[in-house]
């Protein structure tokens, strides 16, 4: 059963990423993506992390993803022109990801007492996992907090900056007060 | 009941397909779909390892991969809009005012 459900959805992950790689209009791309990250989602529930596919379905698929075609709307992206790549990445990049690749597949298969992963294994309760986050890390759970609220405020200042006015433009917009003005 | 290489060679395998799609990719939205390809990748990674090992650490810190991705997707698009609006097109190929 769990080497079953790993081939469908381990094999709709990797179809999905490289659809992702030979499709050409964007929005393509972010259909592929959606579903990558709900076939990771099962692999998540497989290996007893059930809170983890929930987040990975509602953060991942939902949010980033509606996010994604979103902007691919906004902006009208079409097809992406087939252009030569730079050569840098043909001579150097694919060599060396080739390489990478070959040798994190050596250590992995050459790795011995990984063990291995069954359906009986006891999966994750969301209690145990949140009781490990707010006792022990209470202090990066804040933290995220602020750099969540530093990046709405940071996508704000960006995506509105000089829309339409042009007497936004000036060098003081991303400023705290070049924003109190654009928002009033 | 399946090795747990298994999982890890999948992950690698997402890493360095992420990694080839930001460098084939002439679209600036679908470079950043590659990045959270590869964050998916490595997401993975933390997830079988903390089963491997049965802690919960591993779990929390996917957690705030997620968190971060989120953020980074947000200012990242917004970044993306403000270059549109700046030179009109998606191509990375025509955003190079700091090549040399």
């Amino acid at each position: 059963m769990h080497l079953i459900l790993f081939v469908v959805f381990g094999g709709l992950c990797l179809a999905g990423a490289l659809n992702l790689l030979l499709q050409r209009h964007p929005i393509n791309s972010a259909l592929s993506l959606v579903v990558v990250m709900s076939s990771l989602a099962v692999l998540y529930l497989l290996l007893g992390a059930e809170f983890l596919a929930a987040a990975q379905i509602i953060v991942y698929a939902g949010a980033i993803m509606v996010l994604f075609v979103f902007v691919v709307m906004l902006l009208n992206a079409g097809r992406e022109e087939r252009t030569m790549g730079s050569r840098a990445a043909k001579v150097v990049g694919f060599p060396a990801i080739a390489v990478v690749l070959a040798v994190i597949a050596t250590v992995i298969l050459k790795a011995q007492g990984l063990g291995t992963a069954s359906l009986n294994d006891p999966i994750t309760s969301t209690e145990e996992l949140s009781r490990v986050l707010f006792h022990e890390l209470l202090l990066p759970f804040e933290v995220t907090s602020v750099l969540i609220l530093i990046a709405i405020l940071g996508a704000v200042a960006l995506a509105r900056s000089g829309d339409g006015h042009p007497t936004n433009k000036t060098p003081f917009a991303g400023t705290p007060t070049g924003e109190r003005r654009v928002s009033k | 009941m399946i090795p747990i290489s298994w999982y890890l060679l999948l992950s690698a395998t997402l890493f360095c397909l992420g990694v080839v799609g930001f460098l084939i990719k002439r679209n600036i939205i679908t470079v950043f779909m590659s990045i959270e390809l590869m964050l998916n990748g490595v997401n993975l990674s933390f997830v079988t390892f903390a089963h491997m090992w049965h802690l919960v650490k591993g779990q929390i810190f996917v957690f705030f991969v997620m968190v971060v991705a989120a953020a980074e997707a947000a200012v990242g698009l917004a970044i993306i809009i403000a270059i549109f609006r700046a030179r009109a097109t998606l191509a990375v190929d025509r955003i190079d005012l700091m090549k040399l």
